[in-house]
């Protein structure tokens, strides 16, 4: 799912970049604001379609899409909470909170990035397969990262890892040269530091 | 209140309990239990159109002219997607529509069942929300919710889909007052503290603008009235979108005429020069703004606003204010009466003197003639022989459009119906047909293009059908005159595909369906033969010819990628400035 979000982000930028003038009728002005990082919170009702709308609204308005997480967080109310990371000026910023403000089922949207460095953790699955030194080697680097190992043969390991992005990135290229075979992400889960919740 | 009944009983009795008198729809295979159950009551009127696509545009004029919500029954597949060109148009413009499709049985959904398709998934990114209603226990609830969200805050178009075994379920029925919507609460009244700087900034004002739009409009009949009452106050010049017009009367001294690529000159420029704007209710759209680093470049800018993401979404503004015009534009007077504000009476003065000296230009200033009928000239005379008549304009899209916003003065809201958002050709017919279902006494006018009119001319069929003495006055020019006018300004006047040859005989077309035909072809016979449109048989439809010089062009004009202060003037242009009149840059731009 990120992947394919990624994709389309991706390509809407290189649209957007290689003409320059954006689809609009007049120049749009040269904004000189640098584009950041966000990483925003969105409650909604666990509605069919509720994944489509948030995503269509992101493609069909050219936002990026980073990463985009979801499950349902409340059973009983049928409330589920996205974490979307997404890169804007904050001009674009203001308007990805406000059209996701817009949409009738959702609840609340918070921008985590705004209201303090949010606490930001994914989790990977990472295959990796060899004998002899470098499977040694996996393992010894995987415990230095406190990787779960959570599968194993003579000739595999499947390691679990969570972490800041940094450190999973960093983790994965590691493995690259140690027999990585593949790996599964799950996007970035986050949530504010303090007491209060959003 | 609570009953038992069917899926397709329910949708009837939730239109009834909504308040709906006029339906407009098409039949078809997984609608049919609802048209049975139409057929055994009398509280909905059902209006049989020829093409689902008229059905939307008959239930957006139906809203647009009465303030009430438009509804809409089409069939699953074709039905749905002939309805997405309105839906759309209802999304841009803000137009409360509720909108209900049949679908295919929902054991049969994914499967792609014989005039199946995925109506949510499709109409999702051009609705404001959308419902696909898998048990019948739900229906009742989604089909009051789907009129509360329709109308609530900014109003727009909303989708019920209802398969065919929902419809044949039985169920219980809870009434409109039992339903309340857990996260949709939008916002009406405006921050007092926003109100209050608002009012500060308007009192040292020395170049004030009122820029009203849409939401004027959208908010009702009070927040036009409120408008007028801030203009007595104030006497700020007032401009508006074209979606606003109609809120402050075309005839008040402070009126200063549509502003945006084809507004006036003394709107626009007073845009350009202003120091204080007051945006009410309108979206800071791209028709409206020019280039957007040249646009009131030296204002403090105050938006009404009941939708928070128009707020800083084109032009970044000082003063936001979110909340329903007609509530926020009551507390700015209150607050306004309420500290004594004065104008800046000196400044004003000079103000209007500089707006006196713009005025004079004459900016709508055409070269009539004796033999050709002016199209400017076409819409003068019809304006000045409907004036005293209680009269609403329909429009399709294109250069008739920009004439009637521009020569057609309007004194009260909800008279003008246009597609401005989505820019619709063939929007104009249906939607006339369904103001006059709402207002069967008064007069109703689709000024019309000879291409727009025939995008939507099968409904001639349903104006006869319920004999609507709709009137469809086509300024004919032979060319689809807007993409003609861009083809001569950005492509050297090479007209491609742009003349509309083979067109059909108006007249023998009015009287093919059943109507009234009339043409004119000379300005000496113009008055007699609209005063025969006018006075033409109550119950039947006329199309009128209105033979014009085909070549006219629509000034004045901001080219694209221009600013607000380097506008084409009908009378002054040269064809060399023509020509010159857009950049290689301009020309990417639509």
């Amino acid at each position: 799912m990120t992947n394919r979000l990624n994709e389309t982000a991706n390509r809407l930028n290189e649209t957007a970049m290689s003409t320059k003038q954006p689809g609009s009728a007049y120049f749009l002005e040269d904004r000189k604001e640098v584009p950041v990082t966000h990483t925003f919170s969105v409650v909604v009702d666990n509605e069919p379609g509720v994944l489509a709308r948030i995503a269509g609204l992101f493609t069909g308005r050219g936002y990026n899409i980073e990463s985009l997480t979801v499950s349902e967080t409340e059973h009983e109310k049928h409330l589920s909470r996205f974490t979307i990371v997404t890169t804007g000026t904050p001009q674009v910023l203001g308007q990805i909170k406000s059209q996701l403000e817009r949409l009738v089922n959702v609840h609340r949207v918070v921008d985590l990035t705004v209201t303090g460095r949010p606490l930001e953790r994914e989790l990977v699955l990472v295959k990796v397969s060899g004998r002899g030194e470098k499977r040694i080697e996996a393992l010894r680097l995987a415990e230095i990262f406190r990787a779960n190992v959570i599968d194993a043969s003579t000739e595999h390991f499947v390691f679990e890892l969570t972490g800041r992005t940094s450190k999973i990135e960093q983790f994965i290229s590691i493995m690259t040269e140690l027999g990585l075979v593949e790996v599964s992400r799950t996007g970035i889960a986050a949530i504010s530091r303090g007491p209060k919740g959003m | 209140m609570t009953m038992r009944m069917t899926g397709a009983e329910m949708v009837i009795r939730a239109l009834a309990d909504q308040g709906t008198e006029h339906l407009f729809g098409y039949p078809g295979g997984a609608v049919l239990p609802i048209y049975d159950e139409l057929f055994q009551q009398e509280k909905v009127q059902h209006v049989l159109v020829r093409q689902e696509g008229g059905a939307v545009h008959a239930a957006e004029g139906y809203a647009r002219s009465t303030g009430k919500v438009g509804v809409v029954l089409v069939t699953s597949g074709p039905g749905a997607t002939n309805a997405v060109t309105g839906l759309t148009d209802a999304l841009m413009d803000s137009v409360p529509v509720v909108c209900i499709t049949g679908q295919v049985p929902t054991h049969l959904i994914g499967n792609d069942a014989f005039q199946e398709c995925d109506t949510v998934g499709i109409t999702r990114p051009c609705t404001k929300h959308n419902w696909l209603v898998k048990k019948v226990e739900d229906l009742a609830r989604v089909l009051h919710e789907a009129f509360y969200v329709a109308r609530s805050g900014r109003p727009g178009p909303v989708v019920v889909d209802i398969p065919k075994d929902v419809q044949f379920a039985t169920g219980t029925y809870t009434g409109p007052k039992d339903v309340k919507h857990k996260t949709y609460q939008p916002r009406l009244k405006g921050d007092p503290a926003a109100i209050a700087e608002a009012v500060e900034l308007m009192a040292r004002a020395r170049k004030p603008v009122l820029y009203t739009g849409g939401g004027v409009i959208n908010s009702g009949p009070k927040a036009s009235q409120l408008l007028r009452e801030l203009v007595r106050l104030t006497h700020f010049p007032v401009t508006s979108t074209l979606m606003g017009l109609g809120a402050f009367p075309a005839s008040g001294k402070e009126w200063l005429g549509m502003l945006g690529m084809h507004g006036t000159y003394q709107a626009n420029l007073v845009m350009h020069d202003c120091d204080v704007m007051v945006c009410v209710g309108a979206r800071f759209d791209d028709r409206i703004t020019g280039r957007l680093d040249a646009f009131a470049p030296r204002s403090k800018k105050i938006h009404i606003d009941i939708d928070p993401s128009s707020i800083n979404k084109n032009v970044e503004v000082d003063v936001p204010i979110i909340g329903d015009v007609a509530y926020v534009l009551e507390d700015l007077i209150r607050t306004w009466r309420l500290k004594g504000a004065t104008v800046d009476k000196t400044a004003l003065k000079a103000w209007w003197a500089q707006i006196d000296r713009w005025r004079a230009k004459n900016c709508l200033a055409y070269k009539d003639s004796a033999d050709v009928i002016m199209p400017q000239h076409a819409l003068q005379r019809l304006h000045a022989l409907t004036r005293d008549r209680d009269t609403y304009i329909t429009t399709e899209v294109g250069q008739h459009q920009m004439w009637a916003a521009q020569f057609f003065g309007f004194e009260e809201p909800n008279r003008w119906m246009t597609s401005g958002g989505l820019g619709t050709m063939g929007y104009g017919f249906p939607s006339a047909i369904g103001v006059q279902m709402a207002h069967p006494k008064s007069l109703v006018i689709d000024i019309a293009g000879d291409a727009s009119i025939l995008m939507n001319v099968q409904e001639m069929s349903t104006a006869v059908q319920y004999r609507l003495p709709v009137k469809v006055f086509i300024l004919n020019n032979q060319y689809m005159g807007m993409v003609r006018q861009w083809q001569q300004l950005l492509h050297g006047n090479r007209i491609s595909e742009s003349y509309t040859a083979a067109l059909p005989d108006f007249v023998k077309l009015a009287e093919a369906y059943g109507g009234i035909g009339i043409r004119a072809d000379k300005p000496a016979e113009l008055d007699d033969k609209i005063l025969a449109m006018l006075n033409a048989p109550a119950d039947r439809p006329v199309i009128f010819d209105c033979r014009v010089a085909a070549l006219a062009n629509c000034f004045p004009m901001i080219p694209s990628g221009k600013a607000h202060n380097e506008m084409l003037l009908g009378s002054e242009v040269s064809e060399q400035e023509i020509d010159e009149a857009i950049g290689t840059e301009g020309k990417v731009l639509v």
